[in-house]
């Protein structure tokens, strides 16, 4: 049956663009996706000389710049044969795709990149982001695969601006009101809480020029998840956890009380689940720490 | 030759000449067709042997080649000179006319049809879905744009609609079936197993007090904010006064116990064996008004034409509700007896913002019309809050204000003025629940800034849709319908109230958004028109109908197939004996409407369409 | 015959609630189209017999078209669905009786559309042009009335005017 083993590679393979994040401030966000995808048994095929997506300041200082830098790594998994690719991070995944359908609907945007990148673009790469990832993997992969009930574990799962926006490009979930990162955590065992700030904006990019705006928006984000009676929040992307999580000290001197709250990368959350321990993880290197306590296990997960 | 002397041209030639027919060589037939052929008539011709050679629209208008020009109007004159040699004097064929009508939708656009079609002096036919007449206008409170009493000035009429000797109401009912054609429908309606025998009913109400099903369903009148009995009357003014059972809930039809109803009423009206049952009428003209739904913010579909508004919680939060809701919490005889509380906790609101347009003018949600009535309405709602909660606040957030109509601007900028209702031109991209309060942000575009208000309560301004079966209705019906369901008039400006079907019209907010002035006008003109239909005893049609040749047809019946009017009967074809030797199909020359989709579809070629005839085209053709 | 001066000769069969109509308002709006077609107008598009495009073919018209209202906007509600369906099946026959398909054209023409009115004609004129006259069956026709001369007066009008012609 050929035919089969080749489908089953298909849905198995993918291509990988780690973005620039996932080598520095996210280290953590590559470190547990590429551990958890192995045990998952998928495989991940990184893109050869991949560069920055355009996502950060040349979409809004450059235009061609942003449509090139992004289109050219759409071009070279092309031309490693890829059918698709994983962009883990939420800007890089929404800036390769609006990339992508400027250029299927503006024909002089897509000359004009081409010019600029001298290649025509002929593939139809599908760009998937990490939700889709897990999705197409199948959500019973994770159940089947756990090593541990995360049931004390209520979760506000944090969907962010870019994730489902906007709905003509991204076609994918609601935008409003997503559900599908709670089907990924639930099938962990943990529990989900209904809460009003999952698609808000956190801050993104502002991060650096305007810390206050940062802490103000992450701040209500991180209080809504509270008072909805999450203990941990999910996120789906490393700007997103740079100011959700780092940004809690600057909370603390601003907001003075201000309880610290776990913030976890979906993958971190999916790969305790799978048996994995924080430190393989890469949670101990987030700015609040965290430690998951089994109370069935009572811990017994060596470290 | 349309001029006088034109036509006298015409009868002088057809006098001096002897002429048994004649070819006109002028403008289109659609011009003048019936001036010649009335010219005709006058020198003594059947008009149905006169042609038209069109010789301006068709030819000297719009060729620049004058020689080929000329040629080609020698050839129409030719092809018109073959068909008028073979054509065969027609008579106009008169049909009689039933005196009745049938209205279908008992809102307020159905309730003033019914009544001046009854003062003319004809019967009528008044069909409700629901239990009781009365439709939306039932359930407002007060009405822009004079703030009076909804009920007040509504239950009069309904109870008129229910004494009018010449008014048949058919409450709990629906039209299944409309066949044959203006001035001879037959309507075939279902009325609805009410589970009480309307004879004996008194109407008293103690079934209702005794049912123990108490809340086991949404009271749908009190747009869901109460709870009804398995035995209920939709409200209390409701005609007729008469209960329904609703066989989902009652427990008798569950475990066949209880019976309650049954031992408390002493006049034995209750019936659990009634059945629906069917009623066939006569109908000389129809008047649709079956009226409108709210559109709501749920989630959709994928397959939906509209979308539901995923950032106002797609209705997932008590205290976000839509402008019938309120009007039924602002309402005396409501579930609140007319206190401004929320739904949720029961509070008396402090802050309230209103959103209009919601659904409406809003592409991305599948809706781009206005609905014409929620500027005005949202401004009645928030001079009623603020006539009740003196110290409440009330935010409008709009598009623009569009209050035309008599006295309705005004009526707007009192509501800004003297109530102090504050409008905030923006749209809101998100309500959220916090502790209690309904978080709305929005945008202020005059001061161009984000806007945040912490809210008691949200009321939607939803947009006006068509009511769930309306296009099925229409196909029922044989009336067409727009893109959304709204059914469609015949003329924009000049037939605004009649359907393109002949003796079928359109009156209220089933046609298009309406606020109720506009669908009492509309519906008094529907039933004018319905009228003047019905004054005379018969109708004249065009002889252009299909007649079969009995000899040749084979009786295979392809042509009832395709005959979109359902014209076509089977005949029984009797040898001198009276014995049945053959079945032919045979055209209701009432029916038939002259399309001739049979005639090509006959193998035999056994059925001619008069003045259209196979020899008549072929003499045409041959002619070319 | 000369093919430079050659005009085609084309028949078309139009209802009389949409293109009819159309025409009229092509003509009220003076838009200019080339004269080679002539109208035949039936009251629905339903009631054209495939029929009557052979016989327009054999009664010397070097193409055909044939034009209704849009789907759905059929006076009579479906004459034109039904009309639809006859001229699939029948485009495909045309093939083996030995008709150039492009010789029968149909389009949807409403009251309001003029402007398309024109260039249906203007175009379906330049295609005929293209495929040259259709001789196919006029020669039969010929053989045909030699073979049975009492045809109607007003046939015989036309063979004759045609040998003149010819
Ligand atoms: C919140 C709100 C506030 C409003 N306030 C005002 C106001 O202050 N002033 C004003 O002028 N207008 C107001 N309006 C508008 C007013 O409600 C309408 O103009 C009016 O109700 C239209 O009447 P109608 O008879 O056409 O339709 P409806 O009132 O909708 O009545 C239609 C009737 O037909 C019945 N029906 C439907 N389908 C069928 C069927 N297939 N067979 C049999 N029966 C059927 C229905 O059950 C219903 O009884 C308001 C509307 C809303 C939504
Ligand atoms: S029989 Fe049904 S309607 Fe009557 S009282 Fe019982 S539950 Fe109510
Ligand atoms: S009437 Fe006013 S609120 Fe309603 S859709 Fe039109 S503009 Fe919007």
């Amino acid at each position: 049956m050929i035919y089969m083993t080749s489908m089953e590679e298909v849905i198995m393979k993918y291509g990988y663009f780690p973005g620039c994040s996932q080598t520095g401030s996210a280290k953590e966000y590559d470190i547990s996706l590429r551990k958890v995808i192995e045990k998952l048994g998928a495989s991940f095929d990184e893109i050869n000389d991949w560069s920055c997506c355009g996502a950060t300041s040349a979409h809004v200082t450059n235009h061609k710049l942003s449509s090139a830098l992004a289109m050219r790594n759409v071009m070279l998994a092309g031309q490693q044969g890829l059918e698709n690719m994983v962009a883990p991070c939420a800007a890089c995944y929404n800036r390769l795709i609006t990339s992508q359908y400027e250029i299927a609907n503006h024909p002089e945007i897509r000359n004009e990149t081409e010019e600029l990148l001298s290649a025509k673009f002929e593939k139809d790469i599908k760009v998937i982001n990490i939700l889709e990832l897990f999705l197409k993997i199948g959500i019973n992969k994770i159940t089947e695969n756990r090593k541990r009930e995360l049931s004390e574990l209520k979760v506000a799962c944090y969907y962010g601006c870019l994730l489902v926006r906007p709905a003509a490009i991204t076609k994918f979930d609601d935008a409003e009101q997503p559900v599908s990162m709670e089907k990924i955590v639930e099938s962990t065992g943990a529990k989900t809480v209904d809460w009003n700030y999952k698609v808000e904006c956190c801050g993104a990019a502002h991060s650096v020029a305007r810390r206050d705006i940062v802490v103000d928006l992450s701040k209500k984000i991180i209080e809504d998840a509270r008072s909805h009676g999450a203990n941990i929040m999910a996120v789906a992307c490393p700007m997103c956890h740079t100011n959700l999580d780092m940004r809690q000290r600057a909370m603390k001197r601003a907001y003075p009380g201000h309880e610290e709250f776990p913030v976890l990368y979906l993958t971190e959350l999916i790969g305790l689940a799978l048996g994995m321990n924080e430190h393989e993880l890469g949670i101990d290197l987030h700015y609040i720490n965290y430690k998951y306590t089994d109370p069935v296990l009572d811990n017994s997960v060596i470290r | 030759m349309c001029s006088d002397p034109g036509q006298n041209m015409i009868r002088d030639a057809i006098r001096d000449k002897g002429l048994d027919a004649i070819v006109v060589g002028s403008c289109s037939p659609h011009m003048h067709e019936r001036t010649f052929r009335n010219a005709a008539v006058s020198a003594g011709i059947n008009p149905f042997l006169v042609e038209i050679a069109n010789l301006r629209e068709h030819c000297s208008w719009v060729h620049d080649d004058l020689e080929a020009a000329t040629q080609k109007a020698i050839e129409l004159v030719r092809m018109a000179i073959e068909k008028v040699k073979r054509d065969k004097p027609l008579t106009k064929i008169s049909v009689p006319v039933t005196k009745r009508v049938l209205v279908i939708g008992g809102g307020i656009a159905g309730i003033q049809a019914a009544l001046d079609t009854a003062n003319a002096g004809y019967e009528v036919v008044l069909v409700e879905k629901e239990p009781s007449i009365g439709g939306h206008m039932s359930q407002l409170s007060e009405t822009f744009p004079t703030l009076d009493c909804s009920q007040c000035i509504l239950t009069p009429r309904m109870v008129e609609v229910h004494q009018h000797p010449k008014i048949k109401l058919m409450t709990y009912s629906e039209v299944v079936k409309i066949e044959g054609f203006i001035g001879n429908f037959k309507a075939t309606i279902k009325k609805k197993a009410r589970h009480i025998n309307e004879d004996l009913c008194s109407g008293c109400g103690l079934c209702i007090t005794k049912c123990p099903t108490k809340k086991k369903a949404y009271n749908s009148f009190e747009e869901d904010l109460a709870f009804r009995p398995a035995v209920y009357i939709p409200f209390p003014q409701a005609v007729p006064n008469i209960p329904v059972i609703d066989e989902t809930i009652c427990m008798y039809y569950k475990n066949g116990k209880c019976g309650m109803c049954v031992k408390v009423c002493d006049r034995g009206a209750i019936d659990f064996d009634q059945k629906d049952t069917m009623l066939v009428a006569d109908i000389g003209a129809i008047i649709v008004a079956t009226g409108f739904k709210l559109y709501n913010i749920d989630k959709k579909s994928p397959d939906s034409r509209y979308k539901g508004y995923g950032e106002y919680g797609y209705g997932k939060y008590r205290d976000v509700i839509d402008g019938l809701q309120f009007e039924r919490i602002a309402s005396a005889s409501g579930p609140t007896s007319g206190e401004i509380k929320r739904p949720s906790d029961g509070k008396v609101p402090k802050k309230i913002v209103f959103i209009q347009c919601v659904g409406s003018r809003d592409d991305s949600k599948g809706i781009s019309y206005c609905s014409k009535i929620c500027c005005m309405y949202t401004a009645k709602h928030a001079m009623l809050y603020k006539h009740k909660v003196h110290d409440g606040e009330a935010y409008i957030f709009y598009m623009d204000i569009r209050a035309g109509g008599k006295m309705y601007e005004e009526f707007v900028r009192r509501a800004i003025e003297e109530d102090d209702v504050k409008y905030i031109r923006g749209r809101v991209s998100r309500i959220y629940e916090e502790n209690g309060k309904y978080i709305v942000k929005g945008e202020d575009t005059i001061a161009g800034m984000p806007v945040e208000i912490d809210a008691d309560l949200v009321v939607l301004a939803t947009a006006m849709i068509p009511q769930d079966n309306s296009a099925a209705l229409a196909r029922t019906i044989g009336i067409p319908y727009d893109k959304y369901g709204f059914f469609n008039e015949a003329h924009p400006k000049l037939r605004p109230v009649e359907s393109t079907t002949a003796g079928v019209f359109l009156a209220g907010a089933c046609q298009s958004p309406r606020d109720i002035p506009e669908s009492v006008a509309m519906a008094s003109a529907a039933a004018c028109k319905a009228t003047i239909l019905l004054s005379s005893d018969t109708l004249e049609r065009e002889p252009v109908v299909a007649k079969v040749n009995e000899d040749l047809c084979a009786g295979c019946f392809y042509c009832k197939k395709v005959c979109p009017f359902g014209a076509i009967e089977v005949k029984d074809v009797k040898d001198l004996n009276g014995i049945v030797y053959k079945e032919v199909a045979y055209i209701n020359q009432g029916v038939c409407q002259g399309c001739g989709t049979c005639t090509a579809t006959c193998l035999s070629k056994s059925i001619e369409l008069a003045g259209f005839n196979n020899e008549e085209i072929f003499a045409e053709i041959a002619a070319l | 015959m000369d093919k430079e001066k050659w005009e085609p000769k084309i028949a078309a069969f139009v209802c009389n609630w949409c293109t009819y109509t159309g025409a009229d308002l092509a003509g009220t709006s003076r838009m200019k189209y080339p004269a080679n077609a002539k109208m035949i107008r039936v009251m629905c598009s339903g009631s054209i017999d495939p029929v009557f495009i052979i016989k327009a073919f054999e009664r010397g018209a070097d193409g055909v078209l044939v034009s209704g209202c849009h789907p759905n906007d059929c006076h009579y509600n479906a004459g034109n669905f039904h009309a639809r369906r006859r001229w699939d099946f029948f485009h495909e026959l045309l093939d083996f009786i030995g008709i150039e398909k492009d010789r029968l054209q149909f389009s949807w023409i409403s009251a309001s559309e003029g402007k398309k009115f024109a260039d249906v004609i203007e175009k379906v004129t330049k295609d005929i042009k293209a495929l040259g006259p259709f001789t196919a069956y006029k020669k039969m026709n010929s053989e045909f009335t030699a073979m049975f001369p009492e045809i109607p007066e007003a046939d015989k009008e036309i063979v004759i005017k045609e040998k003149e012609t010819v």
